[in-house]
């Protein structure tokens, strides 16, 4: 199975840890990315509070350079994700917006129509396009005896819920299940991490961060799994300002969701971005799990 | 001799004339259009004044037919036809033009509508000349009605219609009829007791000598047309004599099979494999669930039958297919309740102390699961506050977009039993309060002195993650407070969800058996909102209670009471009268290829086996022109519709492509041949 | 006393905000039910909850609506948009509110637009987005106190290799450049 690929930004260097998951889960699965040539940044949330036009403009480049030959564009991030899925929807409900989008590309030499790129996150093409049986022959080294809390976020449920219920997603959970697992039913699994309120106003992020990780530690989760580069960052990297600013004392490690299957893959930690993160993840998997059997891939 | 048309051209106030030269139209089809022998116009043609002018003209202009140019033939057809009728004239040789909702309603030009109104007049008076006199047929109707649905609504239109000395054959799905109401506790805004009130008639309705009741019974299958039906009911196996049984519940007591009641209990109670919904049950014979039953699944028990003291229990019993003719039929099949487990985040099914509004009743209910006290899920514990959240499913674009009438009271009521019967703290969550009926606001104003809170916000999400210890071990109501514009988050012990009325799941189904519409949300479709709540399109099938849309218990009643009214005037009348716009078929001509047969939607055309040619049956022909189209043979016409009619009223539309002058008054085609 | 200014477009202020936004006719469905007040995860921290908002826009209250942090707070979560009863695209009122917001320079008590801005200019000038020269941009400018705070986390992140103190460019720059120049001229201020 072939798929366009489109890392974004963060996967480039904050979120390496995700794009080397990824590519390592993605060999093994027989899944081919084949990734963007010369795509450039979606813009995140910040370019569409400047222009919407330019915005999707933007964004709609990525979508014409999709190959010919290829239909599905692939991306781990969520806010990439939702970008390009959104402009393609917008393109798709609002002719002259379309149009307009195409007279800038036409600037550019490029032209997009609606409909043409079907743009999927990354859990889903594995969820669905893999699936169970796959994915269960794939394990050697089952995640018994390690609890892991699914954080889903925002931007990948909302507001296309396609291939997911937006309150209550299961996909991740079932993955996870599927390489033994044991799954915490974290309540607030869909609820905002802040995404650049850290970067505006920390005390009101950190109070987001905060609540996350609290229940994450009420429910006895070893480890908290993201499929977003900004979930990640937030709750990784500032966990211990959090802890600075409300006296709490969590450790929990924030890793991709990749990450935690490449292990359950056999594939060595160090090619999966492990020790990227700034709450060590290693410790807690050395104590949890069964040591590696196999040589790893 | 040539006809002499009479038209008359209404102004409709300014509702054509606005966009109309009304005037002009008169003017010009007098002087135009051939054979036209008065030519009017008129402020208010359906005016007393309007009709007797068409009257005075039939009878002292000798007219032979009259067109008017006015509003849809849907609201004054019949007042024209009864005009002309009253001056000797049959009634089918009238013709309205639409001049209104299909020029002035549509039109942006005055000068355009003109010109298509002009082509409407001689359209019509070309084919009025071709129209032939009709009889109407009348029919007999048979004096017994079917009511389909046991609950309230079902409930009083049977026992009006039986009162009245008429046989009333009611169906009811359920074991017992009692519907919904059954279920309840108490009812707004009375608070009377939900049972007290409504055994009584269930009671009536069992004994009544006038009622045939079918219990645990479906319908099947209608064929047939107003006055005339004939339906199939498949009475499913009870596997109990009804003859013999005396509904002692020896069998039910000792039954070993307990299952989970998800229908009368809604799944907060058990009940046995054989059952009897409830105490008050009528009739009181229990039926056996055969999923549920010991002996239909591993051959082993019958218990029942060994106890029963009067060899009641049947195992061989079959279902009956039990066929009838009735003359009308009253369809009060009632709702279910929406799936609150759509609404994912308000937690039904993942967080216990989330009830829907059917199980708070049952909870409340001195019968209920809990012999009527207000406890969690646990079974013993009294919750300290309660929420309760309108709007589930219901005022939601997301669900269903029709607000359910009923909830706001039902929270009320509600309200109030926690106050009543616990020391709880009771909140209402809501986006409006709809209390707009007979004593209802009144009851919103004794609520707010019981104390009941009001917070008005839609219900972000109920959770039960905590971020302060006190919401620990609390179900927390996350909302804003829209009156105070601030996010508030309320911990509380239970929420009680006000779940929207739904129509049954089959309602689409059963409404094309008898051949009714539904709308969109599956409600059906009344003949007219406003002024016609409780007949259908379909002449002789009625519609009462929920199942016209969400309503509450006095509503039911009254549309119950409504339909019943409407068929004793049937009944009482004794004949219908069929209209004579139907299909025939040339049966010297038929080739009996039999294509018209299958296509009839209304099954109206027979086979004569014999002389192998097919015959329209009149009574159930609905003259839609289906097999007129299809016979290949062309053998078949339709009464007042025929080829020849057509194809004059396009060459009177065309008036303007036609001669230099635009004179309609060219020589008409020659007459197609055709079955008139 | 009701401001119902009507723009160079001779839209109403309420039009504006509807015309600005794709799906925006929904707008005027609002029940005013609170469910996205009631579900935004800074609900607790704006001016005036989405709702109010709305309320506000309604009664052409332009000044009160273009200078309030609402929309500032909004993080795209979508959440508001995912449970609104009457399908009105919230998330993306919040960007029209936005973008009107910025061109008339009504923005104040925040930071975001700062943030976006410096954002926007790196993705116009490299084509990708460039962490480390957001953040010293971004924080010396608005508030440099706050990078002392930053500090050990920049330096846990730099040994780490998760952030690079080079921008990346794309080849093809020109070409996006051209792009968004077209866009910007075709978009046009209201």
């Amino acid at each position: 199975m072939k798929y366009a690929y489109y890392p974004g930004c963060s996967l480039e260097c904050s979120s390496a840890a995700y794009d080397v998951s990824v590519r390592a889960v993605a060999e093994l699965l027989g899944i081919e990315l084949k990734e963007l040539d010369d795509w450039n940044c979606c813009g995140a949330t910040e370019y569409f509070s400047q222009d919407e036009l330019t915005a999707s403009s933007v964004i709609a480049r990525n979508l014409a350079l999709v190959e010919p030959d290829l239909n599905q564009l692939v991306a781990p991030c969520a806010a990439c994700y939702l970008n390009l899925k959104k402009v393609d929807h917008l393109m798709g409900e609002h002719a002259d917006l379309s149009a307009k989008i195409n007279q800038a590309l036409a600037a550019g030499g490029l032209r997009y129509q609606a409909g043409r790129v079907r743009v999927r996150h990354l859990l889903d093409v594995i969820h669905t396009d893999i699936g169970e049986q796959a994915i269960r022959d794939k394990v050697v080294r089952p995640l018994t005896g390690l609890r892991v809390a699914p954080y889903y976020g925002c931007q990948v449920v909302r507001p296309y819920n396609g291939f997911d219920d937006p309150e209550q997603p299961v996909k991740l959970d079932e993955l996870f299940t599927w390489l033994g697992a044991e799954v915490v039913d974290y309540p607030v699994k869909t609820h905002c991490c802040g995404g650049h309120m850290t970067q505006i106003s920390e005390p009101q992020a950190f109070e987001l961060h905060r609540r996350l990780l609290q229940n994450a530690v009420e429910y006895e989760a070893d480890m908290i799994l993201c499929m977003c580069p900004m979930c990640q960052l937030n709750l990784d990297a500032y966990q211990n300002r959090v802890n600075g600013l409300f006296n709490t004392h969590f450790k929990m490690p924030i890793v991709f969701f990749t990450q935690m299957l490449g292990i359950a893959f056999g594939i060595e930690p160090k090619k999966l971005g492990f020790g990227k993160e700034i709450v060590a993840a290693e410790p807690v998997i050395r104590a949890k799990l069964a040591p590696a059997t196999q040589p790893s891939a | 001799m040539a006809e002499k048309v009479g038209i008359y051209v209404c102004h409709c106030g300014s509702n054509i004339a606005n966009m109309v030269d009304v005037e002009e139209v008169a003017r010009w089809a007098g002087a135009h259009l051939k054979d036209v022998a008065v030519s009017r116009d008129y402020k208010f043609m359906c005016s007393s004044l309007g009709q007797q002018m068409i009257e005075d003209d039939i009878k002292n202009e000798g007219l032979t037919r009259v067109v008017v140019a006015a509003c849809s033939p849907h609201l004054h057809e019949k007042t024209f036809r009864r005009a002309c009728q009253n001056a000797g004239m049959n009634p089918y040789l009238f013709h309205m033009a639409n001049i209104r909702e299909h020029v002035s309603w549509v039109c942006e030009d005055k000068e355009a509508g003109t010109r298509k109104a002009k082509a409407l007049v001689a359209a019509a008076a070309e084919r009025v000349k071709r129209q032939q006199p009709l009889t109407p047929q009348t029919v007999q109707v048979n004096p017994t009605t079917l009511v389909v649905g046991g609950g309230i609504a079902g409930l009083q239109a049977t026992l009006e219609l039986a009162d009245a000395g008429y046989k009333v054959v009611l169906v009811e799905r359920e074991p017992s009829i009692g519907g919904h109401m059954a279920q309840f506790d108490k009812t707004f805004p009375t608070l009377d007791c939900s049972a007290c009130i409504l055994t009584p008639k269930m009671s009536e309705v069992g004994q009544h000598e006038n009622v045939t009741m079918l219990t645990y019974s479906e319908l099947e299958e209608v064929s047939g047309s107003v006055g005339n039906f004939k339906v199939k009911i498949r009475k499913r196996a009870r596997y109990v004599d009804e003859d013999k049984c005396t509904g002692c519940g020896i069998c039910t007591e000792k039954c070993p099979r307990k299952v989970v009641d998800d229908v009368f209990e809604a799944g907060m109670g058990n009940r046995k494999a054989i059952y009897s919904p409830f105490p008050q049950a009528v009739p009181r014979i229990p039926v056996i669930d055969v999923d549920a039953c010991i002996w239909f699944e591993r051959q082993k028990c019958r218990a029942c039958e060994k106890l029963c003291p009067t060899d009641a229990i049947d195992f061989e019993q079959q279902d009956e297919i039990v066929e009838l003719e009735v003359g009308n039929i009253i369809l009060a099949t009632g709702w279910k309740m929406f799936d609150c487990r759509k609404v994912s985040q308000y937690g039904y099914g993942r967080l216990p102390n989330v009830f829907t509004s059917l199980e708070f009743e049952r909870l409340c209910n001195a019968a209920g699961p809990t012999g009527g006290k207000i406890v969690l899920r646990d079974g013993k514990t009294e919750p300290e506050s309660v929420a309760i959240i309108h709007c589930v499913g219901s005022r939601d674009l997301n669900h269903n977009s029709y607000c359910s009438n009923t909830c706001c009271m039902a929270a009320l009521k509600f309200g109030h039993l926690v106050l009543e019967k616990t020391n709880a703290r009771v909140y209402s969550c809501y986006i409006d309060m709809r209390t707009n009926q007979k004593e209802y606001e009144e009851f919103y104003q004794r609520l707010l002195g019981e104390g009941m809170q009001f917070i008005r916000g839609k219900v972000a999400e109920v959770t039960d993650a905590a971020r302060l210890p006190a919401e620990a071990g609390k179900l927390i109501v996350q909302l804003e407070d829209t009156l105070l514009g601030k996010q508030r988050r309320i911990p509380v012990d239970m929420v009680v969800l006000m779940g929207a009325q739904e129509p049954q799941a089959d309602s689409r189904e059963m409404g094309l058996k008898c051949g009714i519409s539904c709308s969109m949300a599956g409600w059906y479709t009344e003949r007219h909102p406003k002024l016609d709540p409780v007949a259908t399109m379909t002449d002789g099938i009625f519609v009462a209670g929920v199942c016209q849309g969400p309503k509450d218990i006095p509503a039911s009643v009254a549309q119950g009471a409504a339909a019943a009214a409407r068929v004793q005037g049937m009944i009482a009348k004794g004949t219908v009268t069929i209209e004579p716009i139907v299909a025939t078929i040339d049966e010297e001509r038929c080739s009996g290829c039999r294509i018209c047969n299958d296509l009839c939607p209304f099954n109206a055309i027979e086979f004569d086996e014999e002389r192998e040619v097919s015959h329209v049956v009149t009574a159930l022909c609905k003259g839609c022109g289906t097999c007129v189209a299809a016979c290949p043979a062309n053998v078949i016409s339709g009464a007042h519709f025929n080829n020849d009619q057509i194809y004059a009223e396009i060459h009177g539309a065309l008036w303007d492509a036609l001669g230099d002058d635009g004179s309609a008054g060219q020589a008409s085609p020659e007459p197609v041949e055709s079955a008139t | 006393m009701i401001n119902i200014a009507h723009d160079k477009r001779g839209l109403s202020f309420r039009d504006q905000v509807v015309a600005d936004t794709p799906g925006g006719e929904q707008l005027a469905h609002c029940l005013q039910c609170g469910s996205c007040g009631g579900s935004c995860p800074n609900g607790a921290d704006m001016d005036y909850t989405p709702r109010t908002l709305f309320a506000l826009i309604n009664a052409g209250q332009r000044d009160k609506v273009l200078s309030a942090n609402t929309m500032w707070c909004c993080v795209s979560c979508y959440a508001c948009t995912s449970r609104c009863p009457q399908n009105i695209p919230i998330t993306d009122v919040m960007y029209a509110l936005k973008r009107l917001s910025l061109r008339e320079n009504m923005a104040s008590g925040t930071d975001a637009p700062a943030l976006a801005r410096t954002f926007t200019g790196l993705l116009d000038k490299y084509g990708r987005s460039f962490e480390f020269g957001l953040a010293s941009r971004y924080y010396l400018f608005n508030k440099p106190i706050s990078m002392l705070k930053m500090g050990p986390l920049g330096l846990s992140m730099f040994t780490r290799g998760r952030m690079s103190l080079v921008p990346t460019k794309i080849r093809q720059l020109d070409q996006l450049q051209a792009i968004i120049k077209k866009a910007r001229e075709l978009g046009g201020a209201s």
